[in-house]
Formats: structure tokens, sequence, C-alpha cells
């Protein structure tokens, strides 16, 4: 059936359809920046397709690549039935330049699931009644989940308590229960003293 | 009270065995018995564990058999305060706030390991531990924590509150796994040979 929808997109936005596949049921068309809307539009109010519901909209960050961001829509017919997943490519390798136009006055469902990626990566949607931040705070710098932002990098909100060592206070040694990526343990497993750690 | 500088409480039989008793005491050492049999909780529940926290105050576990049943949902009211689950950075100005506002003395309980320390929550927007925002008393390990270590962690708070001790200390396991082996455990590593 999805087959069908792929088809008929390609009828419509011929130039606008970069590639299509569909595997085992999980039919996905890439379609140009530009022509997002109105692909998204088409779908919604055609008869064939009638997407009456935005399931999830989110993006995928590809660091190495040119458009970096691929935002990612998935669709579902209430009424006939099946699902379309479209994608479209935007920003370049810094990450800037980002945007597509928003879905919100077509689907409400896509208001907050843009805030979403937006807080996360950065896209920005045009068109977007209120696009801020959902989950992070409003003081946060950054786009927490693209792939260059550091994975050991926090922001706190408020001053941390001051006393020595915060990072490990006692009773907790210096690297229990600490990720390997937070652990010291190239500089305290060698050194006898630890006052010498942090 | 001309006995304040007693060290400790000793029983006083006047006139032999059967007659009248009275116990002599230090002020300070009655109002951390008083104190540690009536905790007033304020539980600050954000994640997961706040399951197992149910699970403790109901009863089949039953922590109000340590006195500690009365939960008061303004921080005003209460001193003990049970910080269970993950604190995100965006949470800890709240949780901060709450700690400020409670009655003095007063003391905190971190249930379970994303209270303890983030467990892994290692990322952008947890806080690694309540103690990087307040300080903290007791420490209960665990993914959630057994009920059995929630009671051990209360009534280890209460030792320390009886002893004065403030310096925070961590709930351990009454059995160590790796050391005792007579748990009945299942036993991994079996080979095939001595199975058949």
């Amino acid at each position: 059936m999805s087959k069908a929808l792929i088809d008929l997109i390609k009828k419509n936005f011929a130039s606008a359809v970069l590639e299509t596949h569909a595997l085992y049921g999980d039919e996905t068309a890439v379609v140009e920046a530009s022509a997002w809307k109105e692909v998204a539009r088409f779908l919604r109010d055609n008869a064939t397709a009638s997407m009456d519901m935005l399931t999830d909209l989110t993006v995928v960050d590809f660091p190495e690549r040119e458009p970096r961001f691929e935002i990612v829509a998935h669709f579902h017919s209430l009424t006939k039935g099946h699902r379309l997943r479209v994608k479209t490519r935007t920003g370049d390798s810094e990450g800037d330049d980002a945007e597509v136009d928003s879905l919100t006055d077509l689907w409400a469902s896509a208001n907050w699931l843009e805030r979403e990626a937006f807080d996360m990566f950065g896209v920005v949607f045009r068109g977007h009644p209120d696009l801020r931040r959902i989950l992070m705070y409003p003081e946060f710098e950054g786009h927490p989940l693209r792939k260059d932002y550091p994975a050991d990098k926090i922001q706190p909100l408020i001053a941390y308590r001051d006393v020595p060592n915060i990072e490990k206070v006692a009773p907790f040694s210096v690297d229990e229960g600490m990720s390997f990526g937070r652990q010291t343990h190239s500089r305290s497993r060698h050194d006898t003293d630890d006052s010498q750690v942090n | 009270m001309g006995e304040l500088k007693q060290s400790s409480t000793q029983i006083i039989e006047p006139g032999g065995s059967g007659g009248a008793q009275f116990a002599t005491t230090r002020l300070e050492a009655v109002l951390a018995w008083a104190q540690k049999y009536s905790l007033f909780m304020y539980p600050f529940v954000t994640a997961c564990c706040g399951m197992e926290f149910m699970a403790v105050s109901s009863p089949r576990y039953d922590f109000s058999r340590f006195g500690s049943e009365a939960p008061r949902f303004s921080p005003r009211q209460s001193d003990l305060l049970w910080v269970v689950g993950t604190i995100t950075q965006r949470q800890a100005p709240i949780l901060k706030r709450i700690y400020e506002q409670m009655a003095e003395p007063k003391w905190v309980l971190a249930f379970g390991t994303c209270a303890s320390c983030g467990g892994f929550y290692d990322n952008y927007a947890c806080v690694a531990g309540v103690d990087k925002v307040i300080p903290c008393d007791v420490y209960v390990p665990g993914c959630p924590p057994r009920p059995e270590a929630v009671l051990d962690g209360l009534m280890l708070l209460q030792d320390k509150i009886q002893s004065g001790n403030r310096t925070p200390s961590i709930v351990k396991p009454r059995q160590d796994p790796a050391v005792e082996q007579n748990l009945g455990l299942v036993q991994l590593r079996k080979s095939r040979t001595s199975v058949a």
C-alpha cells in the first residue's frame, strides 16, 4: 500500500524527491527541504494518502555529511491504516543554516515535536509559533544531541556546593560509581597521595 | 538537671530490686532519641524509585515501624528529605530551595543510585548525585534499592541521629555475594560435564 504512496509522491513531486526506499513494509521518501511542507500538505489532503496523524518528528545528525541534518517525519493514516516516513536534509557541516518549514499549521502535534528537535539539534523551523527550548533550560548553550556536543559537558543551572572534591564527596572514593568517561584513574590509580587528585 | 555532665544513660534502683526505678541521661541524648523516632519526611520523588518508595511505605515493609511514617508535603514542617530518583540540572534549583526551606535540624537521605551518584545518567541533563547541590547524610544504593536496604538506611540514619554523627555514609549490603557463597545463588559457569 505504501509503495503506492511513494509512487504518488514521485508522480506529483518528481523534481523534489531525492530518493526512496522500501524494506519490509517500511517505506521512506527523501525530499528536498524546499518541498518539505508542500509534500506534507499533499500527504495530508490527498484522498489516497489522507495522512491525518503526525506520529513523530525527529532529527538525525550525520556530522560527516553535507547537508548535515536529516529531519524525519512519520505519518500515519488513521482512516486508511497505512504509514509513511518522509525525510529531508538541511544544514551545513557547521550546523548553521539548518532551516525547514514548520508543520504546525498542518498538524498541531508538530508543535512540541519541533520544539524538541530545535532544542536537541538546533534545527530552526520557519513559521513555528513558539520555537523555544522544551526540555533543556533557557540558559543552556548549544544543542546536546548534536554529535559534536562533548559527551561529558554539563552546564549546571545552579552552582555546586563549595566543598573540596565536589565530583566525589565522602564517603565515595574518587572513582566509585563513575562511568569510564568521568574516571580520573589515569591520575588517581597510580598516585598514592589522594590529595593530589583533583 | 544536676546530671548534665553524665555521659551515658544509667538506670538506678534505689532500695534494691523491686523498688522504684528511674533513669538519668543527658538532655541531648533525650532530644536525639525523640528526634530519631519522629522523623517528618518530605518525599522528593522524581523517578521510578518512587515505586519502590511506595513499597517501603506500604504495610508490607512499613517504615512507620521506625517512627517516620508521617509525610509532610510542606518542607517547612519536615526534617527528613527523601530524594527519590534522578535529579536533572533543571530540577536542582528546586531541590536546593526545598532543602533550604526545611526546619532545622534536617537530614537528607539519597534513595537509589541516581540520587546517590547519578548512576548511568552520566550526561548533559542530570546531576551526578544530590550531594553536588545539598549535603547528604545517608546514601542507599541500588537501582532501585531493595526495601530492606532502605530500612537499613533509615536505621543507619537513626543511629547517626542518636550519636550526633553528621558524617555521610553508605548502606552496605548485609551479605556480600562475592564473599558469601552459601546464599543459594544460581551457579554460573557450571561446566557441562559436571551436569551430566
